[in-house]
């Protein structure tokens, strides 16, 4: 892999919903550890986030990871890219903690055995072990995040984007999914409403009515963005 | 299977899915053909021991029972009223409730002592020999989601009734069933974007 291939690459990408404009002219090469996306409600973020995994396709222009073309490999960008999404209950297919983690596994030519093996450490490290048997639709908000990162981080991504991952849940519980978000070693972009999260990244990106107006270190782009919204 | 699975290491809870749902299967028919009060009598003991073996204390089985008590009582007086009050008639009832309680219970303990992961595998299994014509992990998944889609749309007609009662409104079924469907149609297609995101769209 050359080195201008690594990393997420958008290039020239406007998409629209319905001929409406939501993102226009983005072009960005992200590949710091740790990058902050935030904006306005309505100005474009999930769209961009979900464009990095496919699961929005740019009306023009290219968004590549790795050097995949997103648009054409998304299946082999998928197992790159894991996503969080902000509503945990939208990720929980089995019944249970442990089979939950375990569905991630699925197809990947494992046996019975490595399956199990990988999801049990996944579950140690997201301290679910005490929770492998419960039934998942039970488990509180903090907790159900906390499964949708086991289950995601079980499959070995490089990358994690995680769109508001925290918007739903208490201080407390967005502090436990922050620092975890944090502490991973792989690449991390999160889509936050939450500037405190920010502290430490490499990188924000301002996002307002469908452009980048900001991009730069946490202080410089956040003052940029609290300019904005007075 | 529906978050009714109780976690256990007993015999039951080893044995492979696909013989317990064989056995399941042979013993509905058998429950089914039973005609002798004292067979039946037999069958009703050794469904409680294989409920001890499993670990299952009554607690945890009621729930599942329960609800076919209700339909007993009042079934098995209507049976009785039809067939007359006669001594068959009240042989009939009993046979009836008896037969029902057992399969109902057998089931409930096929339930409670497998994952549905273990259900999936089974049914892997069992579709093998037509894998040419049929996609056992794409069944597999279409039955997990089915699974799934059962405290889904109780949570969200859970929350559509709330949201109702903290207006004060009332409104027609209609009222409640709009919400419940556009929600769930939401719900549908975030499960599709989450299943696509974790690589499983295909
Ligand atoms: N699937 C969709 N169909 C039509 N319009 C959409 C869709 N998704 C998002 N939009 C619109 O695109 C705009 C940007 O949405 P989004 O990217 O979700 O913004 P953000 O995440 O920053 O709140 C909004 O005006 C939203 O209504
Ligand atoms: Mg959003």
């Amino acid at each position: 892999m050359s080195v201008s291939a690594a990393g997420i690459r958008f290039e020239a990408v406007s998409h629209g919903f319905d001929d409406q404009p939501v993102l226009r002219g983005i072009d960005l090469h992200l590949t710091e550890r740790r990058i902050g996306i935030v904006g306005a409600n309505g100005s474009g973020k999930s769209t961009l986030a979900r464009m990095i995994n496919g699961l929005v396709t740019p009306t023009s222009g290219t968004v590549t990871v790795n050097g995949l073309d997103v648009r054409r490999q998304a299946k082999l960008v998928r197992r790159e890219v894991g996503f969080i999404f902000t509503n945990p209950d939208n990720q929980i297919v089995m019944p249970t903690v442990q089979e939950d983690v375990a569905f991630t596994l699925r197809r990947r030519g494992l046996t019975p055995d490595e399956i199990e093996a990988r999801t049990i450490e996944a579950l140690e490290r997201f301290g679910l072990t005490a929770l492998a048997d419960r039934p998942a639709h039970r488990l509180s908000g903090g907790q159900k995040q906390l499964l949708a990162l086991a289950a995601v981080l079980v499959a070995g991504p490089s990358i994690v984007v995680a769109d508001e991952p925290t918007t739903l849940l208490d201080a407390r519980n967005t502090r436990l999914i922050t620092g975890l978000l944090v502490s991973l070693t792989q690449q991390v972009i999160v889509v936050t409403h939450d500037l405190e999260v920010l502290d430490g990244f490499d990188r924000v990106i301002v996002i307002d009515e469908g452009r980048v107006v900001a991009d730069d270190a946490p202080s410089v782009a956040l003052s940029a963005y609290l300019a904005l919204l007075s | 299977m529906i978050g009714l699975y109780r976690p256990g290491t007993s015999l039951l809870h080893r044995a492979p899915a696909l013989l317990k749902l064989g056995l399941l299967a042979v013993a509905m028919v058998v429950v089914g053909l039973v005609a002798d009060p004292l067979v039946l009598a037999g069958e009703l003991v050794v469904v409680v021991a294989l409920y001890a073996v499993a670990g299952i204390p009554p607690p945890a089985a009621w729930p599942q029972i329960g609800p076919i008590l209700w339909i007993l009582v009042f079934a098995v007086p209507v049976q009785v009223l039809v067939a007359g009050g006669s001594v068959e008639g009240w042989t009939t009832a009993g046979l009836m409730a008896g037969r029902l309680l057992v399969a109902v219970a057998l089931a409930a303990l096929f339930t409670l002592t497998t994952t549905v992961t273990a259900v999936l595998e089974a049914f892997q299994l069992l579709l093998r020999p037509f894998r040419r014509w049929v996609d056992a992990d794409r069944v597999g998944l279409l039955v997990a989601l089915a699974i799934r889609c059962i405290p889904l749309v109780a949570e969200i007609v859970h929350e559509v009734l709330d949201a109702r009662r903290a207006r004060g409104a009332q409104g027609s079924l209609v009222a409640l069933a709009v919400p419940v469907v556009v929600r769930s149609l939401y719900a549908a297609d975030a499960i599709g974007e989450a299943l696509a995101a974790r690589g499983l769209d295909d």
